[in-house]
């Protein structure tokens, strides 16, 4: 293990820290702000990246595909709080789980049905095709380099809204305690259509984001849904600063727990039990910060909703 | 009087349903056509399809009744739908099949029932070794087979250094075992990965770290997806032979594209593989449904052409379960393989290729072959069969 290696592993934990943070930063705001759980989410993201793939070849290339779909996200958001999520805000969180199961099940199979069963390609736009190389036969792709970009340029971005303006000050309030801004006046409903279509925006961007990279494919979603959860949950829902440094927490523990863990067993105890044992460990890994997490601090790193 | 009019009638409706019984086949295909893996039971169910049409709705000169269903990925649901097949359709012959939990599960109920089972995919080893049952015929391979083709592939080009990099299950570890059959040389890193496994930038950073003379991974679905494009876009494509089995077919070439570029895979036919029926079927395929076959559209059509020629062999008589089953061991037809011998076991005797992913002058991706890596090679398991 030399330290170049570890260099280069902790780059890619923030790296895929970052992604994760673009995947959370909207469903920690939903969660956070309407008390609302959003399973479908991960469908949000995968329309993001279904619309960006399927409107690529014909809105030049992936950047008119991405400007494309950031509005579209952002209106499919719009339907989906009129018609699934406003009718659950009054009802328990099994109500809103079951409901937006549904939609989990249903988007997965209409996107089957419009896009067919296969995953459909997206190739590196030229712009960011490139790569620098890192060490020695492993080059760093520049496209990567522009996830870590999107990342911090939404993060800083968020930040900038929610602690520096008026809407801002809204959903940290809302998140802290909903019913006190609805008794001061503000209309607590276009508040929730806003937060949730914005969140569906970020769900988008994040599924068009990754598209170069990962395979766009029905079902995509849920795998990301389940990572998100642990980093809002890491965090502390409701707060764009604690999915943030939860998701580099995590991308990094993953990374890291990948790719030393098996070798560090290995001086330790006997080749093939470090295979075995290894990997198991390092998948267990962030759970288990979860669980450390939760176990010091119950509302996560930054909590924002008020006790009781 | 009355009572003897109902029955007469009944019992020549009783003798009408047993004659259009008999000149009936009725097959039941269970494949997966939901979640996401949906895409290989499509492929699977569009080729059998295909090989009915082409014999105008007939095998074996029997009306061919065929049943679809979805095991919905799950084993408890598909002993649910095999049970219904077999009790409420009374299906002469259940084919199919896309993944081994599945296959484990329904086997049994299939069996007692004493059902033909001819699977168009999944091959697991208890199957092809002490669980194996004279009801059980496949059109496409036994699990380890593709595995150890690339392992042979890797000794024969004279690889010494290679790191495995595979899932962390069941599936994965048997590849793992399957390519070190035949490889000889040193394998510098046993990666396991988390089953969906989205990114794989740190797996590829100690591949590297590694200096390997190749890599041996098995990563099916929208892992292998991920896992090509990063590869090629690591910068690692031509620099280290990227060797696979169930990575690279026609089910995520749509969606790699110029990333697997000559990437390599094991198997036991490919679109481009030479020989009429072959050409026949290919172009047949992407005429009627415009996509390019996998080996999994292949071995639902050879699966078709299997029981075809059973039937035939067999006269007719479906319900004779043994001359079924002589017809199934003897039966002879055009594989589109190629060679294709029936085992002792009930599995294929056949050759294996190392098959490269490419861009074809229209403008689509398949994979053709290399080099034949295995000659009329049987699994290793049919020893421990004890039908004979």
């Amino acid at each position: 293990m030399s330290f170049t290696l570890l260099a280069v592993q902790t780059l890619n934990g923030l790296q895929f820290g970052l992604m994760l943070f673009l995947v959370a930063a909207g469903l920690t705001l939903v969660f956070g702000v309407m008390d609302f759980i959003n399973l479908a989410h991960g469908v949000q993201y995968m329309l993001g990246a279904y619309l960006t793939a399927v409107l690529a070849p014909h809105a030049g290339g992936f950047f008119g595909a991405l400007a494309l779909a950031l509005p579209l996200t952002l209106a499919l958001g719009l339907v989906l709080e009129r018609i699934v999520f406003r009718p659950l805000y009054g009802r328990g969180h099994l109500d809103q789980v079951l409901a937006t199961f549904g939609v989990i099940l249903i988007v997965n199979e209409g996107v089957k049905l419009a896009f067919g069963a296969a995953p459909i390609s997206v190739p590196v736009p030229d712009l960011l095709s490139g790569s620098v190389m890192l060490t020695d036969g492993l080059l760093f792709p520049v496209y990567r380099l522009a996830i870590i970009g999107a990342g911090l340029g939404t993060g800083l971005l968020l930040w900038l809204v929610i602690d520096g303006t008026k809407f801002g000050m809204l959903v940290r309030a809302g998140a802290t305690n909903a019913p006190m801004v609805s008794a001061l006046g503000v209309d607590v409903r276009r508040l929730f259509t806003a937060v949730t279509a914005f969140g569906a925006m970020l769900a988008g961007f994040a599924g068009a984001m990754v598209t170069p990279i990962l395979s766009v494919e029905p079902g995509m979603g849920d795998g990301v849904l389940i990572l998100a959860f642990v980093v809002i949950v890491v965090g502390g829902v409701g707060s764009i600063r604690g999915a943030f440094l939860a998701a580099l927490l995590i991308g990094l523990v993953d990374t890291l727990g990948r790719s030393f863990a098996t070798d560090i067993l290995k001086l330790m105890v006997s080749a093939p039990t470090a295979n075995r044992v290894g990997p198991a460990l390092a998948s267990m890994a962030i759970y288990v910060l979860m669980a450390g997490v939760l176990a010091v601090r119950p509302g996560g790193l930054f909590p924002s909703r008020s006790a009781g | 009087m009355k009572h003897v009019i109902t029955l007469a009638a009944a019992s020549l409706a009783l003798t009408i349903g047993t004659a259009a019984a008999q000149e009936k086949l009725k097959i039941g295909m269970m494949v997966t056509l939901s979640g996401p893996s949906a895409v290989l039971g499509q492929h699977q169910r569009d080729a059998f399809n295909l090989a009915v049409k082409q014999k105008d709705g007939k095998l074996g000169g029997l009306v061919a009744d065929v049943v679809i269903v979805d095991d919905e990925l799950k084993p408890d649901v598909a002993v649910q739908k095999v049970q219904g097949l077999i009790e409420r359709d009374k299906v002469d012959i259940v084919t199919g099949v896309t993944f081994s939990n599945v296959m484990m599960a329904i086997a049994k109920p299939v069996f007692e029932s004493k059902t033909f089972l001819v699977s168009s995919n999944a091959g697991p080893s208890p199957l092809a070794g002490k669980a194996c049952s004279p009801f059980f015929y496949s059109a496409s391979y036994q699990n380890d087979q593709n595995h150890e083709a690339m392992g042979k592939y890797a000794q024969d080009k004279g690889f010494k250094k290679v790191v495995v990099m595979v899932p962390n299950y069941q599936a994965g570890k048997d590849s793992a075992a399957g390519f070190k059959r035949h490889f000889k040389g040193e394998i510098a890193d046993e990666i396991y990965t988390q089953l969906g496994q989205l990114d794989f930038s740190a797996e590829l950073a100690k591949i590297v770290a590694a200096k390997p003379d190749a890599i041996f991974t098995f990563m099916p679905g929208g892992m292998g997806v991920n896992l090509v494009k990063q590869f090629t876009q690591a910068g690692l494509s031509g620099k280290i032979p990227f060797l696979s089995a169930f990575t690279i077919d026609e089910t995520t070439l749509p969606a790699t594209q110029d990333a697997a570029l000559g990437l390599f895979a094991g198997a036991q036919w490919a679109p481009g593989s030479d020989n009429p029926a072959s050409k026949a079927f290919v172009a047949a395929f992407e005429k009627e449904y415009g996509y390019v076959p996998s080996l999994y559209a292949q071995q639902a059509y050879d699966s078709a052409l299997l029981i075809d020629a059973a039937v035939k062999a067999a006269g007719g008589k479906v319900k004779d379960k043994e001359a079924m089953q002589k017809a199934f061991r003897t039966a002879s037809f055009e594989s589109v393989r190629g060679s294709f011998k029936m085992n002792t076991n009930g599995f294929p005797i056949q050759d294996f290729y190392v098959v490269k992913a490419v861009k074809r002058a229209d403008g689509k991706y398949a994979t053709e072959p290399v080099e034949k890596v295995f000659t009329a090679y049987g699994d290793v398991y049919a020893k421990e069969c004890a039908i004979n």
